[in-house]
């Protein structure tokens, strides 16, 4: 199974379960979606709960806040992240913030699922992540799987979650393949994993990096470094025990991050790592993130702009000293 | 550059006395609500901004006439009156411009975010525009799950400038949805002129791009909005799709407290305070019996106690709890459920 039918599977088995669910967004219907997520959902639901929309992300993430208000659970599907941008005063200034400036009556069980990410060589207004500026606010919950059980368990805990789930599906992995056990059901969204263990230095990934990390970890071992990989998979709120617990045992902490450096998630994790773990460790935080460029086209360009596994596995060395 | 529409050649007959004293006193009681809370900004019991809408009464009055309580309301920054006329208690709408523990919104609103979802009023949206994607949406749940509601979407002439006017129109219009959008249009987005805004000045024209039926009414003449808003209701509950209603009104009060309203004449101000929808209202009335001397000064005595008795409710009730501060960021599991 492909990430991308995992993501279906948990739609039709969340739409299923619950009249309330509907999925709704651009091509998601006819089309069957610009990533085919949605394929085949349109004639087995209809197009009252596949739902075609127009190019308004402003509206149509509005409605999904509305009709969550009025008793619905709504799937929104944003084609991508760069296009979320148009949306963004929904979800910070309504969604997110709803309930507290209503004194806890306005609940919204929103998901809003968006692709995101770079590698297809889309460039600059096509290849954006955005993972920190959603965790960012307070009232939103961040998910970023990164695995199969991941994509389709995370969006079937998230359609039980009372308050708005922003999901990131990365555009790499959809044509990822995997098993999705028998029994799959809903995931945790409060608590990152371990992916490897290990002794030496703790990576911390998640998303569209978290291959290419472990990639990393399979060549440090090659050259003896026991690395530890931590995928972080629930971008707000972070869990902090986790990968304190992890550093705290290695001493040693690099994160990947795919954003740009400045301001990105690697900043607030790298603090946390300081903030709970500082006399743990034997050296200082590194991170390996995007080049702060708008993403170039050529493709040797923006494979230079990315986190790549040697580059991750170089900035380890570095750190451990061997 | 504004101008004023005239009165209308005829003065309309009065419906129905009861029905037309109920009017009066929901416009008065926003009047006299409203005249409060500016003397309680001045003496800091009210902090913040503070958006009146004393002059524009009769829209929020005779629309509000027109919805039952199943139906729900979007409102604007300048809701007091439409969450009064909805039926928010004077009390709880008091208590929340006081930043209250007992305020309609917990207190942590303000006057800008008045909600209470158990009369289905959904703010109290501070974003120009804001609302109107909300509205189609709780419209679509409605229609999904059988209701027969209407949502009332109230908006201002800055919004029809934003975006998301036009694709809330095209939603709503597309998917047939049953929104009845209330246009209140008093001429300027703060302190810019509607003429110094946007190309096209008539808004029918630009909901007739979108399909949408809709018409234009004096808002300074509480009849005509009751009775445009009963049809209109009518019509979009009937599953015509949505409306939308054109309400041409006039802030008499500054944008906010903190206006020297540089843009606009005391001519223009004065020529529309004259058609004041109370006053002019009240004449009507009088002219044709339904009430005299005793009657307004009964009236105003309800009204003024009712104010009163919501000021001296906000000035005792309590502020919540510093240790409650991040209360209300995220759901808070129902009493039977582990964390």
């Amino acid at each position: 199974m492909t990430y991308r039918e995992a993501v279906r599977e948990a739609i039709r088995k969340a739409l299923r379960a619950d009249p309330r669910a509907f999925l709704m967004g651009e091509d998601v219907g006819r089309y069957g979606g610009c990533y085919a997520v949605s394929q085949g959902l349109l004639d087995e639901f209809g197009p009252e709960r596949i739902r075609d929309t127009p190019l308004s992300e402003a509206a149509f993430v509005g409605a999904g806040i509305g009709a969550a208000l009025g008793g619905m659970r709504p799937i929104v599907e944003v084609m991508t992240v760069n296009f979320s941008l148009l949306a963004l005063d929904q979800v910070v200034n309504n969604a997110a913030t709803l309930l507290h400036m209503s004194g806890g009556q306005c609940h919204v069980p929103l998901v809003i699922r968006m692709a995101t990410g770079a590698g297809r060589q889309v460039a600059a207004q096509h290849s954006h992540n955005f993972d920190g500026w959603y965790a960012h606010v307070p009232g939103l919950t961040v998910l970023a799987p990164a695995t199969i059980e991941d994509a389709h368990g995370m969006l079937l805990a998230a359609m039980h979650h009372p308050d708005p789930v922003i999901l990131f599906e990365h555009v790499l992995l959809y044509a990822s393949e995997g098993q999705l056990p028998d029994g799959a059901d809903a995931v945790s969204i409060t608590s990152a994993v371990v992916r490897r263990g290990g002794s030496d230095i703790t990576l911390i990934a998640w998303g569209g990096m978290l291959a290419r990390t472990l990639a990393a970890a399979d060549q440090l071992q090659a050259a003896g470094i026991s690395a530890e990989v931590v995928d972080v998979r629930v971008l707000r709120p972070l869990d902090d025990e986790t990968i304190t617990t992890s550093v705290r045992r290695t001493h040693r902490a690099l994160i990947v991050d795919e954003e740009w450096r400045s301001g990105s998630l690697s900043a607030e994790i790298a603090t946390r790592i300081a903030e709970h773990a500082f006399y743990d460790l034997d050296a200082p935080v590194g991170r390996v993130c995007s080049a702060e460029v708008p993403m170039p086209y050529p493709r040797h360009l923006e494979q230079a702009a990315l986190p790549q596994a040697d580059t991750i596995a170089a900035a380890a060395r570095a750190i451990v000293g061997r | 550059m504004t101008t004023v529409p005239a009165t209308p050649a005829t003065t309309p007959a009065v419906p129905d006395a009861a029905h037309a004293r109920d009017l009066l006193r929901d416009m008065l009681r926003i009047r006299r609500f409203e005249e409060r809370c500016a003397e309680l900004y001045q003496a800091e019991k009210i902090r913040g901004f503070l958006h009146l809408y004393i002059g524009e009464e009769a829209v929020a009055t005779g629309v509000m006439r027109a919805l039952t309580p199943d139906d729900s309301v979007v409102a604007t920054y300048r809701e007091h009156g439409h969450a009064l006329v909805r039926g928010v208690p004077a009390r709880a709408i008091m208590a929340e411009m006081f930043g209250k523990a007992t305020g309609c919104s917990g207190g942590r609103g303000g006057s800008m975010h008045l909600f209470d979802t158990a009369r289905r009023f959904y703010g109290g949206n501070a974003i120009v525009g804001g609302g109107l994607p909300l509205a189609v949406g709780l419209a679509l749940a409605d229609r999904m799950l059988g209701r027969r509601s209407v949502t009332a979407c109230f908006f201002g002439d800055g919004a029809v400038a934003e975006g998301t006017f036009h694709e809330s129109l095209n939603l709503a219009s597309l998917w047939g949805l049953p929104v009845l959008f209330c246009c209140e249009n008093n001429l300027y987005a703060m302190g810019t002129a509607l003429v110094r805004a946007q190309a096209q000045v008539d808004f029918t024209t630009k909901a007739a791009g979108y399909r949408i039926a809709a018409h234009a009414v004096d808002g300074m003449d509480v009849d005509q909005v009751a009775a445009a808003s009963r049809d209109a209701v009518a019509t979009v509950r009937a599953g015509d799709g949505p409306m939308l209603l054109e309400f041409r009104t006039y802030r008499f009060r500054a944008h906010s407290m903190f206006d020297p309203e540089l843009y606009r004449t005391r001519e223009e101000v004065d020529a529309w305070k004259a058609r004041c929808p109370i006053t002019t209202y009240e004449a009507r009335l009088r002219a044709a019996g339904v009430i005299d001397d005793a009657a307004k000064a009964t009236l105003e005595a309800e009204v003024g106690r009712e104010v009163e008795d919501a000021v001296a409710f906000a000035e005792s009730s309590p502020w919540e709890s510093v240790d409650t501060l991040t209360r209300h960021v995220y759901s808070e599991p129902e009493p039977g459920h582990a964390t």
